[in-house]
């Protein structure tokens, strides 16, 4: 529209980097970030469920911080790391935990999906051996209509089993000393 | 007919068919979709509940000559969405609203950002009419909303001599029972994309469950023939039953501002629209009353069923016809007589929702049941085992029995797996204490009809089609949609199975009305065991193609099958088998009297409920749940697993959590924040337990199973509230509001009602 690209020329540059690689956006600072990364970036994997943070559909990792992307304001992810579904898998090898999701029933119809490993991977990040209740409360946010969370569960569980890296092993032994 | 038994595909885990494109992000859902030049669509609703719309004022400050503005004077066909009833709900309001949230202007937009405010800005003035909005006010008649006297539908089934049957019973046991409305609550509203040309007509894409009822519905709408209407399923983010007939509105809606805007036009429903204008399970109301003899059998039911059906018959007549036939529950008696009607009010339609109606007769049988028990004095568990169907025996419609189902040895089962026993017994001693929590074990045992009731399946008629390439990869063309329930993998794991290949060997096409045949609609707890059948038979079919020209041997290996293919496809070009429906021969229904084989099949099963309840904050969690079911062969453990614990779920939050607040006929409960499911830590550890007896209608045995789980949840769970509380509670959703008013006009139990002590 004539009367939007005229206003566009004064929406500041807001720089981020997102799934590892720099991008920048021209865009009202207050546009929902995930408009921002479905419309702007063609980051589609991102998913609206409800609009107002009770769904988790919307889920990304902010700087590793699990946040609901419906109700960040762009200008808000500024200098921020963004992580999205689309850059869970490295080199179209599939990440641990879409492995497990996709082995043990952990996905239905798919929307809640996206949000709901990135989810589980917030939560390993922050405790790599959770029991069910650490992994129930933390996919607490993200709604499921499809698996009553069985499946996703167990899919978290079985990814929180892999072998731990040295440095992981060592973060947790620091905090149990 | 081949060997059942042995299998190689059929059984086993497979991987979901699209599992790659959902973990990754990659999977196409409608709002991730544009297409070139295309515009956004909004729906201008009614906000009264039923009047006369005088007129219709386009407000200051928009620009409107920037939007393309659609109104019933343009819908070039019939302004109505046929499906059961002829002159049903129209497309858009010509002059009578009938319920709040109608569609009655239709705008779209190149920006959708600008939709909103001239959605706000449109101006509809009503001379309002006296509306009715609950069962109780429509069946009292003083205002009439349809036809002659409100009723949408009605059935009698008869059994047996009813009236009889009262003076010779022990007891007389009467109860009534209400459940509310529930939303179905996929996490993918709805949404589609049209794309009109003159040349092509109408192209539909988007989220459904039925592609062939939004092609039937257009025809009509646009009065275009059969082949200028394209209905593309998309990715779509779960259904449940709300995406069976309201995606066929939103079609047309798109479609008539596609047409007008000679661009295509998107029209997505955020959440509070989703939640406030589409369908929902239709909120009930059933009386029983029973003859029991002193052994706790039943002599004679009769039974009221009555639902609440909206402001139009939409899928409501085989709501109800459902709901009627699962009220007896899975049980014996020789006298049974159901009435049923299916009231109008000035609500949304209600619609479709995973087992259709018969969570709401299954709820009030099951509650029914533990009251029976009560009164002739034996356990609950005891008075379903004394009274259970078995082989031999008949239905409420007379269906005799043909499944070898053992009802007493699964209850035996479901009982030991739960440890119900120790457990009933442990928590009648816990709960004399003066513990705050309160803790209950409960029971419930029920049936599920697979596939189409009655006669439903002759009419559909169903075809599918399969195709082979030169190298031997088959194509499964059907209608049948994926929405997270399974249908790419198991028809995949059916067709491999029948043709020795391996599920990589298999593809299921996108349904698209242009390329596949109409296989039925993906409802009803049919396409495993129907549809799943004819892809049984399209894939032999097949093979006896290649037979037929000298090119396979009756027992082939994969190269054999893979060079027959080759050689087929050169010699005579493209190899495609198909296989139409055929009912059993030893299947009759009586449409006019209600009597016959309802189902070709039923599953069954057994339900355990475990609660803790909180006496101070009258809040209940299920501790543990056991679901055990018999549901003929299983295709796919894993997914069936899943599918089992998803209903259970959303039986959960029908109980114990989902409650639609209706206010002069609209929910004015309609964001996630207030309309509550359950989360992660409200589901409780479910135990999932198959049992499996070979079904001669499905394919290597299978039978229905979607519908099933929602079923039992609800009634087994307000039952072992009943255990913990020894408070009879008659209604779901059973909110710790709810309780609370309950409790405070019975604040203390009766001593013989308490836990443990019947």
């Amino acid at each position: 529209m004539r009367v939007m690209s005229a206003a566009k020329m004064h929406w500041p540059e807001i720089r981020f980097k997102v799934n590892g690689s720099e991008r920048s956006v021209s865009v009202p600072p207050m546009k929902r970030l995930l408009d921002v990364l479905r419309e702007d970036l063609e980051l589609t994997g991102v998913k609206e469920g409800c609009g107002e943070g009770e769904c988790g559909s919307c889920s990304v990792l902010l700087d590793g911080v699990l946040v609901n992307s419906c109700l960040v304001p762009a200008l808000q992810a500024s200098g921020c790391e963004v992580l999205t579904v689309e850059g869970l898998a490295t080199n179209g090898a599939l990440a641990h935990i879409q492995q497990k999701f996709l082995e043990l029933g952990g996905t239905q119809c798919g929307i809640c999906t996206p949000g709901m490993m990135l989810a589980a991977e917030s939560l390993l990040k922050n405790n790599p051996k959770p029991d069910l209740d650490e992994i129930r409360e933390g996919l607490a946010g993200n709604l499921c209509r499809c698996t009553g969370y069985m499946r996703i569960i167990d899919a978290v569980r079985h990814a929180s089993q892999k072998p731990l890296l040295a440095e992981e092993q060592a973060e947790i032994d620091a905090v149990r000393r | 007919m081949r060997d059942t038994t042995q299998t190689h595909i059929v059984g086993t885990p497979a991987l979901r068919k699209e599992g790659i494109g959902k973990v990754t992000g990659g999977a196409r859902y409608i709002d991730d979709m544009a297409l070139p030049g295309m515009w956004h669509g909004a729906t201008v609703r009614s906000n009264i509940a039923r009047g006369i719309i005088k007129d219709i004022r386009f407000g200051a400050g928009i620009a409107w000559d920037e939007f393309v503005i659609v109104t019933a004077k343009d819908i070039p066909g019939e302004n109505c969405i046929p499906l059961i009833v002829d002159h049903d709900q129209p497309v858009l309001v010509e002059s009578q609203v009938n319920h709040p949230e109608e569609p009655v202007v239709l705008l779209a937009h190149p920006d959708k950002a600008r939709l909103h405010e001239a959605v706000a800005a449109v101006e509809i003035n009503y001379e309002p009419l006296p509306a009715v909005f609950t069962i109780e006010e429509s069946e009292r008649q003083k205002t009439i909303v349809w036809g002659e006297d409100n009723v949408i539908k009605r059935f009698l089934v008869e059994k047996g001599d009813v009236d009889s049957a009262w003076q010779r019973a022990a007891h007389i046991v009467t109860g009534e029972y209400h459940t509310g409305a529930q939303e179905q609550l996929y996490i993918e509203n709805n949404g589609v994309i049209a794309d009109w040309s003159e040349a092509d007509g109408l192209t539909i894409r988007g989220s459904m469950q039925c592609p062939y009822y939004i092609h039937k519905a257009l025809l009509r709408v646009f009065d275009l023939p059969a082949e200028k209407v394209r209905v593309i399923q998309a990715e779509t983010g779960g259904a449940f039953g709300g995406k069976e007939d309201y995606p066929s509105m939103i079609a047309a809606h798109a479609g008539l501002l596609s047409k007008k805007a000679g661009r295509p036009v998107k029209i997505i429903y955020d959440r509070e629209e989703d939640l406030a204008a589409t369908t929902k399970r239709h909120p009930s109301r059933t009386r029983y009353r029973t003859a029991v003899d002193g052994n706790g059998r039943l002599l004679a039911m009769d039974i009221q069923v009555d639902l609440d059906g909206g402001a139009y018959a939409t899928v409501t007549p085989t709501v109800l016809s459902r709901a009627t036939i699962h009220a007896a529950g899975p049980y014996c008696c020789e006298n049974i007589r159901i009435r049923s009607h299916a009231w109008a009010t000035n609500l949304p339609p209600h619609g479709a929702f995973r087992g259709f109606g018969s969570p709401q007769t299954i709820f009030g049988i099951e509650r029914h049941m533990d009251q029976i028990a009560k009164a002739a004095g034996i356990s609950p568990e005891e008075v379903r085992r004394r009274n259970f169907l078995a082989p031999g025996k008949t239905t409420a419609t007379g269906q005799e029995i043909r499944d070898v189902i053992d009802l007493p040895g699964m209850l035996d089962r479901a009982l030991k797996v739960s440890d119900y026993e120790a457990k009933h017994l442990r928590f009648a001693r816990e709960n004399a204490t003066s513990s705050p929590i309160k803790r209950g074990i409960g029971v419930a045992s029920f049936m599920h009809g697979a596939g189409f009731t009655g006669s439903g399946e002759r009419y559909l008629n169903s075809l599918v089609g399969l195709e082979a390439d030169a190298t031997g990869h088959v194509t499964v063309l059907v209608s049948s949609t994926e929405f997270g329930q399974g249908t790419n993998t198991m028809l995949s794991q059916v067709a491999a199975e029948a043709l020795g290949l391996s599920c990589e060997d298999i593809s299921v096409a996108q349904p698209d009305t242009q390329r596949v045949p109409n296989s039925g609609p993906t409802v009803a707890s049919r396409t495993t065991m129907i549809v799943g059948r004819l892809v049984q038979d399209a894939a032999h079919a097949l093979a006896d193609i290649l037979r037929g020209k000298n090119l396979l041997g009756e027992i082939f290996s994969v190269t054999e099958f893979r060079a027959a293919c080759a050689a087929y496809t050169e010699c005579f070009g493209a190899l495609r088998a198909e296989a139409r429906y055929q009912a059993p021969k030893d299947i009759f229904w009586d449409d006019v009297a209600y009597k016959g084989e309802a189902y070709p099949a039923f599953a069954w099963a057994i339900y355990v409920a475990e609660v803790a309840v909180d006496t101070r904050t009258y809040s209940t969690q299920v501790v543990n749940f056991y679901a055990l079911q018999e549901v003929g062969r299983v295709i796919n453990p894993l997914l069936a697993t899943g599918q089992i614990e998803g209903g259970v779920a959303q039986g959960i939050g029908y109980a114990l959590y989902e409650k639609v607040v209706w206010k002069n006929g609209r929910m004015s409960n309609n964001q996630m924040t207030n309309y509550i499911m359950p989360t992660a830590v409200d589901v409780p550890n479910i135990e999932v337990y198959f049992e499996e007896m070979p079904c001669e209608h499905g394919p290597c045995g299978a039978k229905g199973l979607g519908e099933l789980p929602h079923d039992g949840p609800a009634p087994a769970i307000l039952n072992a509230i009943q255990n913990a509380t020894g408070i009879n509670f008659t209604s779901i959703p059973l909110l710790p509001e709810d309780m609370y008013l309950r409790m405070a006009e019975t604040p203390e139990p009766d001593a013989k009602e308490t836990a443990g002590c019947v």
